[in-house]
């Protein structure tokens, strides 16, 4: 029997296969390390008296705690700034090469990863967060860890771990796009809403399909980046043309002869047709339209031309809780149009739509035109590579132009570690990836929407998509 | 890692589904570059609600948690874990939990216990209307046992023989330490390094 892309790529990073009980040890070929989750592995490996086995295969970012303004100064917030200077006193003492806050290569470590060419097909990649399923829409099987294991990558560069299950997620629409206003982020917003937030448990999720070949790189990464949220282990999408050549030419990708050499092993990372998954969804693209939440976890959402559910409605009883509980937090009644929601704030960035194409996304759909009144807008790139471009392109100007806030690289909002964050009771339009309570600031109510919606939303100053302008 | 055989304690029943870890903790309080004291931050928004189930007594000094389905969803943060157990649980009973939790937890010593759901109601109701119930949970026999309701509960074979024996897994790991070198030296020389390419 064929076998699936996880599979693959994990039986090629066997190192040792479990006997009986015992998980299987697998190679990590690449470690991203960042400030938030790493300070305790560091400080493990120092009382053990052991060093970091591979400091050329790890890679640390500042991102969590870094301000987005003001980033020439030192960090205002003492305990942030003692945790980012925790993390370069840990990378000089161990060798593990680090991009700090004002070089040029500093940024959300899903977005640095990628654009550097480190994040290849077929490598296994793991960060102390859980949204290093990013990685996974190169066709490598990326995951997030927790701290004990960030300590143990560090210490021997392998994870012991149970054999993953396998499902399907199968994308296609009859022409193979979106509809128009229709992004990634609508899709992986929709799948979550369809199978629920534990519905990926235990599971690497592989998405397929027409839809899914047609998207580009960073619309692959946006769907991979939510498959924790469905509380899968992984997301991953087989490398194809376009993979090869957003990789090509980038700073870390394969140079010459092992260029071809590399293509050539990239072109079998793919699933066999006779390959069988343990679970299988199909999502009709051509029925999706705008994609948003209105409850308190990223499963509680709807297309945009719904109305705020009725949770007297709904059958299971801890659904039915859960969703009272979200109204009541989000401030929101039953029957109430989504379109009708008034926002305070609106955030564009985070590792789930901080790249240039969300940028420029959102850039044309506010050009020329007005942040609302009351409104205002937080752009806020995923990286400096993804500023400068920006800027080079002049969109800092149409934001900037619009009312909106114009910021430097990190991850900002998406989690409010930095001083970015929302009032109790403010609420957002939010480009990131949690609508968890008081995930964007105590008290804050985040609704999770696409930087297409975002931008509407920031004109309009209620949830809208572009086709509700003019 | 302490090993872990019984842990007997009074059972706290936390009706919600979906306890996120930004719930358990949230990101302001990942800000320490310590392993500890981070009790503060467990539950910390819902605590400023003084009818929040661990502001009352007997609850208040439970180390059994009782939770909804989806237990640990969200982000990676082992902070959750820690701050669990500053607080003083050593078990979590839940009919799911989120993958990264509960590796999380076999990684500190905090039980997982799965429980099913209609169990989990259960005991629910007998920690509701007896508070200061003692739950015992027997991780031999895997078991959960509270007055005269005694309830299954599933965890891998794997973490209950590291967490009976208390092992950690990077010494379990180091055992293979020639596996790993023979592995490492047959990776083709085309894969990526972090080092900073020559321009």
């Amino acid at each position: 029997m064929g076998r699936t892309l996880a599979e693959k790529v994990w039986d090629q990073h066997l190192v040792r296969q479990g006997e009986g009980n015992e998980p299987d040890l697998l190679y990590i070929d690449l470690h991203l390390v960042h400030e938030v989750t790493s300070p305790q592995a560091f400080d493990g490996l120092r009382l053990a008296g052991r060093r970091v086995r591979r400091p050329d295969l790890t890679l640390a970012t500042e991102d969590h705690n870094v301000p987005t303004t003001d980033v020439e100064l030192p960090i205002a917030d003492p305990v942030s700034r003692t945790q980012v200077e925790t993390l370069r006193r840990n990378c000089a003492e161990f060798g593990v090469p680090l991009y700090p806050m004002n070089h040029a290569e500093q940024g959300i470590v899903h977005v640095v990863g990628p654009q550097l060419g480190l994040t290849q097909p077929g490598l296994t990649v793991v960060c102390g967060d859980s949204h290093t399923s990013t990685h996974g829409a190169f066709g490598a099987l990326a995951f997030g860890i927790g701290t004990s294991e960030v300590e143990h990558v560090l210490a021997t560069q392998t994870l012991p771990l149970k054999r993953f299950k396998t499902m399907a997620i199968n994308v296609n629409s009859s022409d193979g796009r979106l509809r128009e206003g229709v992004t990634s982020k609508d899709v992986v917003l929709a799948m979550i809403a369809q199978i629920g937030t534990g519905g990926g448990q235990g599971y690497v999720l592989e998405y397929r399909g027409n839809v899914i070949e047609n998207l580009s790189m960073e619309a692959r990464m946006t769907i991979c980046n939510m498959s924790i949220e469905a509380g899968a282990r992984a997301g991953m999408i087989a490398p194809d043309e376009t993979t090869f050549a957003y990789l090509k030419g980038r700073d870390h990708a394969p140079k010459g002869a092992e260029w071809d050499e590399a293509v050539a092993a990239w072109r079998e990372l793919r699933t066999d047709d006779d390959a069988v998954f343990d679970a299988e969804i199909h999502i009709d693209a051509d029925a999706l339209t705008p994609f948003v939440t209105w409850g308190t976890n990223p499963g509680q959402g709807l297309p945009l031309g719904e109305r705020v559910p009725d949770p007297a409605r709904i059958v299971d009883e801890n659904e039915r809780m859960a969703a009272e509980k979200a109204l009541a937090y989000m401030g929101l009644e039953a029957g109430t149009p989504l379109r009708e929601v008034a926002v305070d704030t609106v955030f564009v960035g985070s590792c789930t739509n901080g790249r240039i194409e969300d940028l420029r996304a959102a850039a044309n759909v506010i050009s020329g035109r007005k942040v609302a009144d009351g409104v205002r807008m937080l752009v806020v790139p995923g990286s400096m590579r993804v500023r400068f471009q920006a800027e080079q392109e002049g969109l800092d100007k149409v934001f900037t132009d619009a009312g909106a806030e114009w910021r430097s690289a990190g991850c900002s909002m998406c989690l409010g570690m930095n001083p970015d964050q929302l009032a109790p009771g403010e609420r957002s339009a939010s480009t990131s990836n949690r609508n968890f309570e008081g995930r964007q600031g105590k008290g804050g109510r985040t609704h999770l929407v696409s930087p297409l919606v975002a931008a509407a939303t920031a004109v309009r100053g209620t949830l809208s998509s572009p086709e509700d302008l003019d | 890692m302490e090993p872990f055989s019984t842990h007997t304690g009074i059972g706290v029943p936390l009706r919600r589904s979906n306890v996120d870890t930004d719930q358990i903790i949230p990101a302001v309080y990942l800000k320490r570059v310590t392993r500890t004291g981070f009790e503060d931050g467990l539950f910390s928004a819902w605590r400023q609600d003084e009818t929040f189930i661990l502001n009352t007594d007997p609850y208040s000094r439970g180390s059994v948690l009782v939770a909804g389905p989806d237990f640990g969803t969200g982000s990676s943060r082992e902070h959750a874990v820690w701050a669990l157990m500053d607080y003083g649980f050593r078990v979590v009973i839940a009919s799911r939990f989120a993958d990264i939790f509960r590796g999380n937890s076999s990684k500190q010593g905090l039980v997982a216990a799965q429980v099913a759901q209609p169990d989990v109601e259960l005991l629910w109701k007998l920690l509701e209307n007896e508070p200061g119930t003692e739950i015992t949970v027997d991780l031999t026999e895997k078991t959960v046992q509270a007055k005269d309701l005694t309830v299954p509960f599933e965890i891998d074979d794997y973490t209950r023989w590291r967490l009976l024996e208390g092992l950690d897994d990077i010494g379990l790991t180091l055992r293979h330490a020639d596996d790993v070198a023979a592995f490492e030296a047959a990776r083709p020389s085309r894969l990526p390094t972090t080092a900073a390419p020559a321009s």
